[in-house]
């Protein structure tokens, strides 16, 4: 429904706007290189722009600091309306690896309300494409949420069953297991 | 002058060629040392809780439902692909794959959950030691940490209930 949503909404192209609350830069030198020739994403419409009041993306790295996360709000409520968050990187969808410290309010979706993740430190050129394609609907998404129950144990355990008499011995059969 | 600096502009465009790729359309490989999700084999799992333990992101989490039964989680939120759980690893349970392809529109597509079974010493019904003294050094005992939160809980109490310590953004907002 999101998809079509945005197929609709935004079907011609796409303004960014490029918004780091306290990144390393490792995102937005990944972001830059993805406006570059070689991953033209000019063809898909979309075009960085200066300002959020002419944004319908706002692209986030870096997670929310306790200093920027009022900007971000700001800037996010400086949009128009029909508009998509992207978080970019791990900092942006988790809180990166200072997740914890006094300094780092947490992941961006604590501040404003985050569309579309794109995880990775940084995620690869390839990677923020595809995440934008998701996005527009070129291209489906392929994670799904992994549970797994054990019901064995890996390692075969001692059991008397296992003896078996040879040559007047008795011999563990699973012997080279253990 | 002029004429001819753009001639010879035009020569370089031209012998260039086209350089874009043609990236969601044709599969694009990755080069050869690349570190892409981790991925989590539970047949091969033991639940030392190495990875846990050595994880700079700290955010797979360790939740010991009973003596026998210990839930490892694996976010994939904050990961920064590191590939330290696939090198602690005893069982080679962990592999670093190629998968870059992780954008979604939910964060709980990125986790993996496994319930493991831990084995027992069958006399006196408690786990096994480590045999390692590398294993013992990273084992830091039951962890029981916040899986609805998903928080890491330090062994030293320092964790907080409800809100989170840093959570002034109320007031910094109004």
């Amino acid at each position: 429904m999101l998809k079509n949503l945005c197929q609709k909404m935004f079907g011609r192209s796409l303004w960014v706007y490029h918004a780091n609350s306290g990144g390393c830069n490792g995102c937005d030198i990944e972001v830059l290189n993805v406006l570059t020739p070689y991953y033209d994403v000019e063809r898909f419409g979309i075009k960085l722009v200066g300002s959020p009041r002419h944004a319908d993306v706002m692209l986030c790295q870096g997670p929310a600091l306790r200093a920027t996360a009022r900007s971000l709000k700001n800037a996010y409520d400086a949009m128009p309306a029909p508009k998509l968050v992207f978080a970019i990187g791990g900092c942006a969808c988790g809180g990166g690896i200072w997740h914890d410290t006094y300094a780092v309010l947490g992941p961006v979706e604590k501040v404003i309300p985050v569309n579309f993740y794109i995880p990775g430190c940084p995620p690869r050129p390839e990677a923020i494409i595809y995440g934008v394609a998701v996005a527009v609907g070129l291209v489906d998404k392929k994670v799904a949420p992994v549970t797994f129950k054990q019901l064995e144990m890996p390692i075969p355990r001692y059991h008397p069953g296992d003896l078996a008499g040879r040559d007047e011995m008795v011999v563990y059969e699973k012997v080279d297991k253990i | 002058m002029l004429m001819f600096s753009k001639f010879k502009e035009a020569m370089i465009g031209l012998k260039t060629g086209r350089v874009t790729l043609d990236y969601p359309a044709k599969p694009r490989p990755v080069a050869e040392n690349f570190r892409g999700r981790p991925i989590f084999d539970a047949t091969k799992c033991i639940g030392c809780a190495g990875c846990a333990n050595n994880c700079p992101a700290r955010e797979i989490l360790v939740l010991d439902v009973c003596q026998e039964i210990r839930i490892l989680q694996y976010l994939g939120r904050r990961c920064t692909y590191c590939g330290r759980c696939a090198d602690v690893c005893p069982e080679k349970a962990i592999t670093m794959s190629l998968e870059f392809e992780t954008a979604t529109n939910k964060i709980g597509d990125l986790q993996q959950r496994l319930d493991l079974f831990m084995s027992t010493c069958q006399r006196c019904g408690r786990c096994f030691k480590e045999t390692s003294p590398l294993e013992k050094l990273k084992l830091k005992g039951y962890r029981f940490d916040d899986l609805a939160n998903e928080r890491w809980i330090f062994r030293s109490r320092s964790y907080l209930e409800g809100e989170p310590v840093a959570d002034d953004i109320k007031i910094q907002m109004d």
